[in-house]
């Protein structure tokens, strides 16, 4: 069963995103923020997917995934940021990052699957 | 306030003379929930009074009528909806109408039933993306809806912020869109590639350019089986030598059309124009101007 890692500090969106992929078979390892992120992300077995908030204390989202890209081993982990920012700037500059996907709140279940289908993680 | 049996069957039969669209009486929760805004935008008290107001006008070009017809049309669509008809495109149709067309160099590529234009630009963006040997190409992407204002939509190329979160890959967002205040906007060097147009697919077409690659897809299933081997029979007039077909996940041509093969392509599979149905090539058929003919806008509905 793949895994799947969901950033984010707000409880409600963690469990939302929980849901939706656990749904579709992920097993979902859930953090508060980026550098709660790098240590689940380190503690747990590799996850296929990590789905990241941009705006949250600690540490951001957009700076979880610099850290994460910078860690080789997580080359091939799918990383999809899921935030209220809205400009095209942000979107470039998360893909700049290392993000393979981006997704702009609010969301619907549709929207998250369309997504993952989009990157060939779709429902297995 | 649900409509009597006389009344649902009136809008029924008005319905399926200027769409095609088949409403059993199961179906009327959805005409409570499609037909309520638009008896709120004309001003009268329900759709009892709606129905009423369309048996005073029933003609498909008044008003009512086609705002009624436009409201019982599903407009469910996304940019590169099911991902693998665009696999599809990329990996054998446009390779092969390619080599089909090398001659003189043109492409018809038609959507039909557009609804905003997601489709259009998906395949627009496939294009762009994938086939920059056709940067000198006459490539056109025609899109064709009953909704006139799905057709301006598709035209404008203006999205929301939820129609771009579903199924664009944002780097085809950063890429080929701007945003305008809530709106994303394509950007011109897509919008100029289509070419949309009102078209009722189960009433009286226009003249057709010949077409290459059709998009027909999650349209068919709307329809009774008359219905679909009519439009079934267009479409291979419609189709060049070698034309393929693309359908919806749920459809299928079988029991309604014989003139096409059924070829796989990865995981996926299209419609092939089967040899013997071809009709011939002329080059005024893939000359024609879309859009422009009286028939086109002034469609006598079946």
């Amino acid at each position: 069963m793949p895994t799947a890692l969901v950033i984010d500090d707000s409880s409600a969106t963690r469990m939302i995103l929980a849901r939706i992929l656990t749904e579709i078979g992920y097993t979902v390892e859930k953090a508060e923020n980026g550098a709660d992120g790098l240590e689940k992300l380190n503690a747990m077995p590799k996850p296929e997917l990590v789905m990241v908030d941009w705006n949250m204390p600690v540490m951001n989202g957009y700076e979880f995934i610099q850290n994460a890209r910078a860690l080789p081993q997580y080359d091939d982990v799918t990383l999809m940021m899921v935030t209220t920012e809205t400009e095209i700037e942000q979107v470039l500059k998360a893909l700049e990052a290392g993000a393979n996907e981006y997704v702009m709140k609010p969301f619907t279940k549709d929207v998250i699957h369309e997504k993952l289908i989009l990157l060939g993680l779709g429902a297995r | 306030m649900a409509l009597n049996p006389a009344d649902f069957a009136y809008l029924a039969n008005y319905v399926k003379s200027s769409t095609a669209i088949i409403l059993t009486p199961d179906k009327d929760y959805l005409v409570e929930s499609r037909l309520a805004p638009v008896a709120r935008r004309v001003g009268v008290n329900g759709i009892a009074e709606l129905v009423g107001a369309l048996r005073k006008n029933s003609s498909p070009h008044s008003e009512i009528g086609q705002l009624i017809s436009e409201a019982m049309t599903t407009n469910e669509t996304y940019f590169f909806r099911d991902v693998k008809p665009f696999d599809v495109l990329k990996t054998t149709l446009l390779p092969e109408a390619i080599e089909r067309r090398s001659q003189d160099r043109t492409l018809n590529i038609w959507s039909a039933a557009c609804s905003s234009g997601q489709e259009s630009y998906s395949i627009a963006m496939t294009i762009k993306e994938h086939f920059p040997q056709l940067s000198n190409w006459r490539v056109r992407l025609f899109a064709t809806d009953i909704s006139k204002s799905m057709v301006e939509r598709t035209r404008e190329g203006i999205f929301s912020q939820i129609e771009i979160n579903r199924g664009l890959p944002a780097t085809m967002l950063v890429k080929y869109f701007t945003k305008s205040g809530s709106e994303w906007r394509v950007k011109p060097d897509l919008t100029k590639m289509v070419e949309a147009s009102t078209m009722n697919l189960a009433g009286q077409w226009p003249l057709l350019p010949r077409m290459d690659i059709v998009f027909l897809r999650n349209v068919l299933i709307y329809f009774d089986l008359d219905t679909k081997r009519a439009i079934m029979k267009k479409v291979v007039t419609s189709l060049s030598k070698g034309g393929t077909l693309l359908l919806g996940g749920s459809e299928t041509t079988m029991n309604v059309s014989s003139d096409f093969d059924r070829l796989p392509s990865g995981d996926s599979f299209y419609y092939k124009l089967k040899e013997s149905a071809a009709l011939p090539n002329s080059a005024h058929a893939r000359g024609v101007r879309f859009g422009t003919s009286p028939a086109m806008t002034s469609q006598t509905l079946s």
